[in-house]
């Protein structure tokens, strides 16, 4: 277990290093000159910073600054276009869209799962196929039209639910629902699969053989196998939300972390560029060792140590 | 034996078309989407100018001669839905396209070299999967779009190409590129399990016994038999990527003007929205039934195909 | 009126294709402590027969048409779900045949075996949990204590068909259904599993449904027997007279169309030499008699073995290894090595049969393929009609890929279902230059069909559009399309009906006859090598045991391996049968 963990973390830093490669040439890729932002910079502050950050040297000498400025002072640069260091900027969004994510995760849990399980249990009814037809909407429907429509249907008509804006305990619950609603389709759509998978399965046969009732099949045979895809899904998807949505937050005006990659990427801030990427990489290879070990707890076959093999 | 001539065989391909035929749901798809298609490339061309203005007619409500009504600056909008369509459309289909090719022969090489080089070709896919896709693409595009211009107007001004097309054009390419370039790891992903169970089908070490080489086996033995699964998982990628293209451009990064896209109709239509819901709601309406017919088309396409649902 | 009275059952499926007769019109009776065996082929009707009995079959497509189901004097068929659930696994249990996939992989053994008298009875877990580890330990699995808190997939093969037979008697019920519980064992396991259930029926006073496609296994335990064909009983009576005195032509065929150790055949009897069909104008089946039965057995028997005595040695093979390394991934544990083949020597004289049995993982099918090259070798020589196989490269091989080929045990998975017949078949010849233009090639390809036994008009159809036995042909066909002189059959006729084993073993012979083929037979099944094979080669953790020519190693084994082998082979012979009855 320990060994296997280890194993994944220092797989995870050959990887976050492959990921800042990626970024560091794209950024320097892209076209337009750093440094020229809405804040007037003087020219000296831009020389100071050039000098600072190591911008005046080679690029093989800035490819190894960066990283090792991070190790080192865990040091994320400075973000030319706000003028201000990329750690405060991430320190700051990103309790806000973590919040957001926790609250478009638990709608998403709390909505897709069920739906998931009663569409496979009540399989090619009526039932099934409403709820799977919400789900295709859910999927097919951008989010850019979900938000609008619930800020004037809902956040209108609701006292106490703001149209935009963040600062009050509710304001997470209209952003988190819009954000929360794909996954909460495309975990419907997992979970219906994954159950009945499952229940097409020799052993199901065996449950009802020994008698036993048909919710207790389902509950204590269908489920803990069904719900292997739905897992291995929210690794990644709930790194995605946690790390938030430029839409969601456009919307709703949150002031969130998915403005700042939309931004950075715009405004050619490189450090805010490989900061956030970084930030979001690092996310990842851990909701994905995450959603690994809790495949592992779920079905003994792939138990950890073994799945090192 | 007998003296009959051979009968002619039922192809797996004609199995599985056969079942879907008998989807209703898929067949409906087929056929909306076959209709969208129609509109957006056969019909579009004897509509209105999508970019004429024509300021004394905003807000036009529909009539014989805009069917759709107009929008904030008197532009057709029937019209400048099937053009935006095009677009839309043509991103989802050639990036899928783009995808397909790359995802392909990458996860086959992958699953049939095994070993080590399989191993290092997966990492690279683990790292390109933990990359934010959405970032990747803006500075592509922003990257790409640099070149774009450039070779817009090195062809113009080298092979006499309108310049408004050879614009509209060169402005969405970089867009197929960026997201074809990271589409198609999914795909490779899947094609890399199926060729790793077919190697050991078998009929594939029947080849092997037979004396077929390496070229003959992949191509003529095992990538047939992953088709099925690569057609219906790129039958489910079109709607992604057309739902890409969307947000893009509803963020302001994707298809510039003159170019339209769904997305765009929509995010002008948003701007309307409380006082002429139809530009949201009719564009919305094109765009859905799109999304959703693919989506359906590819669910039933994995019905027909799925080896468990067919005989033994 | 008996304990179990089963009276005119049907269960008919209807799909799209229409509908089939499953379960047509049957009639039967268990009574308390008795062993009765349901013997049919695949399709016959015999699961479905025990799964419209417990309601366990899904409706649609499966629809009881009609019938009665008396059980301890009560109708079970069509009772409420709340009332058959609780006959279900309480006083009937059912066991099934593959304990792998019948076992549920995300729960312990324990819970599992604990459940049943967890849903019936009320009792706490405690109790249930130690009533569970006691049935554990009587059905004879070792270290039980220690090993109830394992998976499924901890377990061998033989322990969890243990573990299900557990928690089927668990609740101590009055009536077990076994479903093939020992095809997919080996047969060492097989005669393990079968002797605990006669202890179950002895201690515990259970009657037993044994349902089974091997007439052999069913003479080991049932003292009844019961047919079936098509969805209908042929034939039912005491075991003895079935196997002394059969009375109906499909079973006659049956009975004389399996190998065993006592067979005198040169080519076997099938079912067609004693049973003719006909489909009447209903659409229901006829079954008769031939009338010629007599003289086509009499006709079999006449047929002597062409002697094929021939002392070239085609191949040779020494001290071959094969082993393989699993485990040692990133950071991972120390490499562990598998030896599969580990320093086998034999040799096949040409024209002959030389047969390899072992159990499964004994290292059997890894040296077929190591043989062929389809394996990388360790270590050792392969020497093929003179020439080393085991330095050629890739294209030195083409020649000797010709010569040498291969059958596999799937026929389902052996050809590309995306290619035609006629495709599969000229294949082979382009890439080794045989026939001279396209229209040589097809005229070879009908050919070749028709020697396998199939016709011309299927040139075009697809694999998926034969049967299994068909398929099997095909393969046959396509591995004679290079003309080779020795095929390695891999356990070629393993999944197969007896009926259709029949036919392709006939079929092997008969062109081992005209074409002088030479055969390495790699199979589990004792009888079928003892038919096919000039020369046995026992094969146990990826040595060679014993080998000597078939007369002499069943007669007299040496090895203490061989010994035990043949002693669990059920016979299916009327001397042992008698024996077991005393």
């Amino acid at each position: 277990m320990f060994r296997f963990i280890l194993g994944r973390l220092l797989q995870g830093l050959l990887v976050l290093f492959a990921l800042y490669t990626i970024t560091f040439f794209l950024a320097k890729a892209m076209p337009g000159e750093p440094f020229t932002t809405e804040k007037n910079v003087s020219e000296t502050t831009k020389q100071y910073l050039r000098k600072l950050y190591g911008l005046d040297k080679p690029l093989p000498a800035q490819y190894i600054i960066y990283p090792s400025k991070i190790i080192t002072d865990r040091d994320f640069g400075v973000s030319t276009s706000k003028g201000r260091p990329v750690r405060d900027i991430i320190a700051q969004s990103f309790p806000v869209s973590l919040i957001l994510g926790l609250g478009a995760m638990s709608f998403a849990i709390g909505i897709g799962i069920p739906i998931g399980i009663i569409s496979a249990v009540r399989k090619n009814s009526w039932v099934d196929w409403s709820l799977m037809a919400v789900a295709m909407v859910g999927i097919c429907v951008p989010a850019f039209t979900i938000g609008p429509l619930l800020q004037i249907l809902i956040a209108a008509n609701v006292p106490g639910l703001k149209v935009a804006g963040w600062g009050n305990p509710l304001d997470f619950l209209l952003p988190a629902f819009t954000l929360g609603l794909v996954s909460a389709a495309y975990l419907a759509r997992l979970t219906r699969g994954g159950v009945l998978e499952i229940l097409s399965q020799d052993f199901i046969r065996t449950a009802h053989a020994k008698g036993l009732s048909p919710t207790r099949v389902i509950l204590k045979h269908g489920l803990r196998g069904g719900l292997l895809p739905s897992v291995a899904y929210l690794g990644p998807a709930f790194a995605a939300m946690i790390s938030g949505s430029f839409i969601v937050e456009t919307i709703f005006q949150v002031p969130g972390m998915g403005q700042h990659f939309v931004n950075a990427a715009i405004s050619r801030d490189e450090f805010l560029l490989m900061g956030v990427a970084l930030f979001f990489g690092f996310l990842i290879i851990m909701m994905n060792l995450i959603s690994d070990i809790l495949t592992g707890i779920l079905d003994p076959r792939v138990r950890i140590g073994k799945a090192a093999q | 034996m007998s003296e009959k001539t051979p009968e002619a065989g039922s192809s797996l391909w004609r199995d599985a078309w056969l079942r879907m035929g008998k989807n209703k749901a898929a067949m409906a798809s087929l056929g909306v989407f076959t209709l969208i298609v129609f509109m957006c490339f056969g019909v579009a061309w004897f509509c209105k100018d999508p970019n004429a203005v024509t300021l004394t007619n905003k807000f036009a409500s529909p009539s014989g001669e805009h069917w759709m009504g107009t929008d904030a600056l008197g532009r057709d909008l029937f019209s400048r839905i099937l053009y935006g369509g095009q677009i839309s459309i043509l991103v989802g289909l050639i990036a899928t396209a783009v995808s397909v090719c790359i995802g392909v022969t990458y996860g086959a090489v992958s699953g049939f070299a095994g070993g080590r080089p399989d191993a290092l070709m997966m990492r690279i896919v683990d790292t390109l999967l933990s990359i934010p896709f959405l970032v990747v693409v803006i500075v592509l595009q922003a990257v790409l779009s640099v070149w774009s211009s450039d070779t817009s107007s090195w062809i113009v001004q080298h092979w006499n190409w309108d310049k408004t097309f050879t614009d509209r054009l060169t402005n969405i390419v970089p867009l197929f590129f960026a997201l074809g370039l990271f589409g198609w790891l999914t795909l490779a992903r899947i094609v890399r399990a199926q060729v790793m169970s077919l190697k050991e089908r078998e009929f594939v070490e029947a080849a092997r016994a037979l004396g077929y080489d390496r070229f003959r086996i992949l191509f003529r033995h095992i990538i047939p038999n992953t088709l099925g699964p690569t057609v219906v998982y790129a039958t489910l990628t079109v709607p992604g990527f057309i739902m890409y293209e969307a947000t893009l451009s509803f963020l302001g990064l994707g298809v510039e003007a003159p170019n339209s896209s769904w997305g765009i109709l929509i995010k002008e239509g948003a701007n309307f929205m409380e006082t002429h819901p139809a530009l949201l709601i009719i564009p919305g309406i094109f765009f859905s039934l799109t999304l959703f017919s693919l989506n359906f088309l590819g669910d039933g396409l994995r019905d027909a195909f799925d080896v468990k649902a067919s005989k033994d | 009126m008996s304990f179990l009275e089963v009276k005119n059952l049907k269960t008919y499926f209807h799909t799209r294709a229409g509908t089939t007769r499953a379960v047509d019109d049957i009639s039967f009776s268990l009574d308390k402590g008795e062993i009765v065996g349901v013997v049919g082929e695949s399709g016959s009707g015999k699961s479905v027969t025990c799964h419209s009995i417990l309601g366990l079959l899904p409706q649609p497509p499966a629809k009881i048409e009609g019938g009665n189901v008396s059980f301890d004097g009560g109708e079970i068929l069509g009772l409420d779900p709340p009332l058959l659930r609780a006959i279900r696994g309480k006083r009937i249990s059912m066991i099934f045949q593959d304990p792998m996939s019948c076992l549920n992989p995300y729960l312990r053994i324990l819970d599992q075996v604990a459940e049943p008298i967890l849903v019936h009875e009320d009792v706490t877990r405690e109790e249930a949990e130690s009533r569970a580890m006691e049935m554990l330990k009587k059905v004879g699995i070792r270290d039980a204590e220690g090993r109830a808190n394992s998976y499924p997939h901890e377990f061998s093969g033989g322990m969890r068909q243990r573990a299900m037979i557990a928690m089927a008697l668990v609740t101590k019920p009055d009536i077990l259904f076994a479903d093939e519980p020992t095809t997919a064992l080996d047969v060492t396991v097989q005669a393990r599993i079968l002797g605990l259930l006669r202890d179950m029926r002895d201690e515990l006073g259970v009657a037993v449904l044994f349902i089974s496609h091997d007439l052999g296994v069913v003479a080991d335990v049932a003292d009844r027997v019961v047919v079936m064909y098509n969805g209908k009983i042929v034939e039912q009576t005491d075991v003895l007279s079935l196997f002394e005195n059969p009375s109906h032509p499909y079973v006659k065929g049956l009975l004389a169309c399996r190998p065993t150790f006592e067979t005198k055949y040169h080519t076997l009897p099938t079912v067609e030499d004693f049973l003719e069909t006909e489909t009447s104008s209903d659409g229901s089946l006829i079954l008769r008699e031939r009338p010629d039965s007599q003289e086509r057995l009499a006709a079999l028997e006449r047929e002597v073995e062409p002697s094929a005595c021939s002392d070239i040695t085609l191949l040779q093979v020494d001290a071959l290894k094969v082993h393989f390394q699993s485990g040692g991934g990133f950071l991972g544990k120390p490499l562990e090595v598998v030896k599969a083949v580990d320093g086998v020597n034999l040799q096949i004289q040409k024209g002959q049969t030389l047969g390899l049995v072992g159990e499964s993982g004994c290292g059997k099918t890894t040296m077929g393929r190591a043989i062929l090259r389809l394996v990388h070798a360790t270590g050792g020589d392969v020497t093929y009609d003179g020439s080393s196989l085991t330095s050629l490269s890739g294209m030195e091989l083409l020649p000797f890929r010709k010569r040498m080929q291969i059958i596999f045990q799937d026929p389902y998975a052996s050809l590309n279902p995306r290619m035609t017949i006629e495709q599969a078949l000229i294949e082979p010849m382009i890439v080794h230059g045989l026939g001279a233009d396209l229209e040589d090639r097809r005229s070879r390809v009908v050919d070749l069909l028709e020697e396998v036994g199939l016709s011309s008009a299927h040139l075009r159809r697809y694999p998926h559009e034969f049967s299994g036995g068909q398929r099997q042909r095909l393969c046959v066909a396509r591995a004679l399309a290079v003309e080779p002189e020795f095929i390695v059959c891999d356990e070629c006729v393993s999944a197969m009906d007896v009926s259709v084993q029949a036919q392709v073993l006939n079929l092997l012979r008969e062109l081992q006859d005209r074409r002088g083929l030479t055969y390495l037979f790699i199979s589990h099944d004792l009888s079928v090598v003892k038919f096919v094979s000039d020369e046995v080669a026992v094969m146990q953790a990826g040595r060679i045991v014993e080998l000597n020519s078939s007369e002499a190693l069943y007669q007299n084994p040496r090895e203490e391996y061989t010994k035990e082998l043949l002693h669990a082979v059920p016979r299916g012979d009327l001397e042992t049968l008698r024996q077991r009855l005393h």
